[in-house]
């Protein structure tokens, strides 16, 4: 159910970052502390070979920034992260860059990702040299397998980045991303700028390359469509915390919090049998706006929105913990 | 192959004859640019002189092409000291960025509220009248206009996700720096430094008309135009024809600077 | 039908551009009926935002329309400038995917509102402070009254996007033209924007034209929907219809590439399986495209497809343009 269960490749504990906004002069002049937005507060997450980890949540959830933390882009404030049981956040030197090697990152834009002024062949090249992945000799050898393993044509080597569809460009980034033979990939909403069909032939070579290489495959998105399609396991977050952490299958088939719920319910589906329009339905499933990260409410973060909460969700915060669906939930009214 | 931008082109061709004239003036020009004619004072552009004589006789158009060399020379060496500083730490900075970024947008705020000139004349007035101390001067102040376009260039350039993508690769700072985004950067810097060559001709003739650029007898676009402005009633051909060829080597520059931005705008 | 409001026929939109001509919209037929919501679905590139920009001559310089657009008996594209404009924001309003860039950021959105009701009514001021009031109210904007004297920029996207609702609103036109709405939104924003328009579509009887990528989106909340590709309409009918028992292989297959569609959507043996992708690109529309424009990337391709088909009614107001119909639907 959960994946092929397996020794941990990449585990967190209590990963967390903040960032210091920027204070107008007046606001330093009157010695007013500057605001802290918490992107991501203690979150756990484990994943491993074989295995599809699904991250979704809503813009300011704290997805991205957690994704870059899992590469190093951000150094995180709190917690702890582990590569094969290894400490990953004190290696510096010769160990960081091996440690660059092995987890590797797709990027969002399928236009800012790749150097404009490389060709595909030298971006590759590059970071097979650079690794000294195999010798100089097998290089553009090297380079064809990879073209074929993403399905591009041999001659897309010779060309630059702006002589392709953004589909084909995410082609390249994952690409880019095997060459140096990495143990896990963090996907940052791979398919998000590109048109369905198109999403569709990435997806399903994420599903490709991940069963023959044996991947632990992080797949960050908004689009619960595709995470219920291609997760083993999923964690919702909301304002920069995990709020329901599980099975995809099952935690999609009876989500538990009810924020996990209300995301469920405003997924517009293909689906003739069930439409908002004859239903005559009109009430959204969640009420509110998103609340600002820089001025999280108290207590469950969700509460202003939540249509259960109660007293106790305004004051206290629930923590993750096992709840009686069999997964971790983060929410008061959870049975246990 | 991409074709060649139509203001390249035009800008080369413009510069390939300057550059002639700059290289052999002795073999393009007519007469001897510093030989005295006394039986021929003042006279209009004529057949036998085409841009006409000065008050000493000597023929415009030799001294006019004479001057070019010195002029492209001044384009050239007036340009690459702040070209090369400003690029090397624009790039630093915005690579860098805090504190680093910090003090540097201190130092520009500081240049910039001195008026360009009058902080060159003021370094050459220290220095000594002359072309080499005038570039020195050049240097000391215009690194910082080019430093300042690229450092802006290069923030940008760092958010982007192919940045981060080295960065994940593991590729160390020089490799990001130099081979990924200095080459995203270098478009505005070129550009500029067209127009900047331009703008170095008019320096270092506003410099020699103040007569602390290049030194008499040496024949220089500015020096003739002053040497004219005498005489500009009765002989305006000894100031037009210099400032013809001021006029058209900054053309040229602009052209080309017009044609470089075409060429390596990128798509994305 | 004597409840239609806009009837179009034959649309076409060329751009000349530096590069030649762009054919971005060719032989678009549709019709909007009083109260009803059309939907216009399709990929990037397939001519629906150009479409829908048509339809009130929203477009730049360099683009030729051809074709009738009839707007209660008057044809648009042949109407002089001024009353375009009386049509424009009073009978026809529009919303676009940004607000941000579609409203002005140095006026509150009370000016906003205000202007378009100086605009279009005959309200003196306190009645057009109470109408302002009124139709941020009916936006779900929570404490209207002090909203009033916000900018855009104080706006959340979702508050801003049901602003942009209410200056649409302000001179009660009878057909909304929605570009992509809610495609910046978040998910549980988008839903609440999409119930939103539905409920004024039924409560003021306001006919709307949406265009979107997505088809999830369209099936929730359209009555009827074109599909485009390639700069025409493919496949026209109710959604039960084209959703349900889609007609165009192109329909058939962009329903297939959705994650999670089909019988097993709601059950777990959906996980994990392989999508159905369509290979390959849609085609350039800067030179002809001869016969059916999807039959390259299409499954069901045969040598008839060489010709383009004609858009062909099954006799229930299904229409396709697509040899395979019939097979499709056998299936």
């Amino acid at each position: 159910m959960s994946g092929p269960v397996q020794q941990a490749v990449l585990e967190a504990r209590g990963l967390g970052k903040s960032f210091a906004m920027r204070r107008g002069t007046l606001d330093l002049l009157r010695g007013r502390p500057g605001a802290v937005l918490h992107a991501v507060s203690d979150v756990d997450l484990v994943v491993s070979a074989g295995e599809t980890l699904g991250i979704v949540g809503e813009s300011g959830c704290g997805k991205s920034t957690l994704a870059r933390m899992l590469v190093r882009l951000h150094e995180p404030d709190a917690g702890t992260l582990r590569f094969q049981g290894q400490d990953a956040l004190a290696l510096t030197g010769q160990d960081r860059r091996s440690y660059h090697r092995r987890v590797q990152m797709v990027f969002q834009d399928p236009y800012g990702s790749l150097n404009p002024r490389m060709r595909v062949g030298e971006a590759l090249a590059e970071a097979l040299s650079v690794h000294r992945v195999v010798p100089k000799t097998e290089i553009a050898a090297r380079i064809a397998t990879l073209l074929d393993m993403v399905h591009l044509p041999k001659d897309a080597a010779q060309r630059y980045p702006h002589e392709f569809s953004g589909g084909q460009r995410q082609r390249i980034g994952i690409a880019r991303a095997l060459s140096v033979e990495p143990a896990v990939i963090i996907a940052d909403e791979p398919v998000s700028a590109l048109d369905v069909s198109v999403q569709a032939q990435i997806v399903n070579l994420f599903m490709e390359l991940q069963e023959r290489l044996g991947l632990a495959l992080v797949f960050i998105t908004h689009d619960l469509r595709l995470v219920r399609h291609i997760a083993h396991r999923t964690a919702v977050m909301y304002l920069g915390r995990v709020v329901e952490q599980g099975p995809a299958q099952a935690m999609f088939a009876q989500p538990v919090h009810p924020y996990t719920q209300a995301l469920l319910g405003a997924v517009p589906l293909v689906d003739v049998q069930h439409r908002a329009r004859t239903s005559g339905q009109g009430v959204a499933a969640l009420r509110g706006e998103l609340p600002s990260p820089l001025d999280p409410p108290p207590g469950c973060p969700f509460h202003p929105r939540c249509p259960m909460a109660v007293e106790r969700c305004r004051v206290e915060r629930p923590v993750l913990k096992p709840a009686a669906s069999g997964w971790p939930v983060a929410c008061h009214l959870a049975p246990v | 192959m991409r074709r060649l931008p139509t203001p390249l082109i035009a800008g080369a061709l413009i510069m390939l004859a300057l550059l002639v004239c700059a290289l052999a003036p002795d073999v393009v020009a007519p007469y001897d640019p510093i030989a005295f004619d006394y039986a021929n004072l003042l006279q209009p552009p004529s057949g036998a002189h085409w841009f006409g004589t000065d008050q000493f006789g000597r023929d415009i158009l030799s001294r006019t092409l004479a001057a070019s060399t010195i002029d492209l020379q001044i384009a050239a060496f007036a340009t690459l000291g702040p070209l090369v500083i400003g690029t090397v730490i624009g790039l630093l900075v915005g690579y860098v960025g805090g504190v680093t970024d910090m003090l540097f947008g201190r130092l520009v705020d500081l240049v910039v509220t001195f008026p360009f000139l009058v902080l060159v004349i003021a370094i050459v007035a220290v220095l000594g009248p002359g072309l080499s101390n005038m570039y020195i001067a050049v240097s000391i102040v215009g690194w910082v206009f080019y430093a300042r376009l690229l450092r802006a260039e290069v923030l940008v350039l760092r958010q982007q996700d192919f940045v981060g993508a080295c960065r994940v690769m593991g590729y160390g700072h020089l490799r990001i720096a130099l081979r990924h985004i200095l080459p995203n950067a270098a478009r505005p810097i070129i550009v500029y430094w067209m127009t900047d060559m331009a703008l170095a001709i008019l320096l270092g003739s506003s410099l020699g008309y103040l007569g602390l650029g290049a030194q008499p007898p040496t024949a220089e676009w500015g020096v003739l135009i002053a040497d004219g402005k005498n005489y500009f009633t009765q002989a305006w051909w000894i100031t037009l024809f210099p400032g013809v060829a001021l006029v058209l080597a900054g053309l040229g520059f602009s052209l080309i600077g017009d044609g470089l931005a075409d060429l390596l705008d990128v798509k994305r | 039908m004597s409840d239609t409001l806009l009837q179009v026929r034959d649309l076409a939109v060329t751009f000349e551009t530096r590069r030649g001509r762009v054919q971005a919209v060719s032989g678009v037929d549709l019709s909007v009926r009083a109260g009803e919501i059309v939907g216009l679905v399709g990929e990037s590139g397939s001519g629906k935002s150009v479409t829908l920009r048509a339809l009130t001559r929203l477009l730049h310089a360099n683009a030729r329309i051809s074709g009738q657009v009839i707007w209660r008996g008057e044809d648009v594209l042949a109407l002089p400038e001024n009353r375009l404009r009386a049509i424009r924001g009073r009978e026809i309003a529009m919303i676009f995917q940004e607000p941000m860039t579609a409203l002005n950021p140095v006026l509150s959105i009370g000016r906003q509102i205000d202007e378009n009701l100086v605009a279009h009514g005959s309200l003196d001021q306190a009645g057009r402070r109470r109408r302002a009031l009124e139709l941020l109210d009916m936006v779900g904007i929570a404490s209207a009254a002090q909203r009033l004297e916000n900018f855009p920029h104080e706006f959340s996207g979702g508050q801003r996007q049901r602003a942009m609702i209410a200056i649409a609103l302000a001179a009660e036109p009878r057909l909304l033209l929605a570009d992509e709405p809610t495609t910046a939104l978040d998910v549980t924003i988008q839903d609440q924007i999409l119930k939103l328009l539905m409920n004024l579509s039924t409560g003021l009887g306001m006919a709307m034209v949406l265009v979107t990528h997505d088809l999830g989106v369209v099936a929730q909340s359209c009555d009827r929907v074109c599909v485009m590709y390639a700069g025409r309409v493919v496949e026209r009918g109710s959604v039960e219809q084209v959703f349900g028992r889609p007609r165009h292989a192109y329909t058939d297959a962009l329903l297939r590439t959705m994650p999670g569609f089909g019988p097993s959507s709601h059950t777990e043996g959906a996980a994990r399986a392989r999508l159905v992708p369509i290979e390959g690109q849609p085609p350039r529309l800067d030179r002809p495209i001869l016969g059916c424009a999807f039959a390259p990337r299409c499954t069901h391709a045969s040598a008839q497809c060489e010709v383009r088909p004609e858009m062909v009614d099954d006799g229930s107001g299904h229409e396709a343009a697509c040899f395979a119909a019939d097979a499709l639907v056998a299936v």
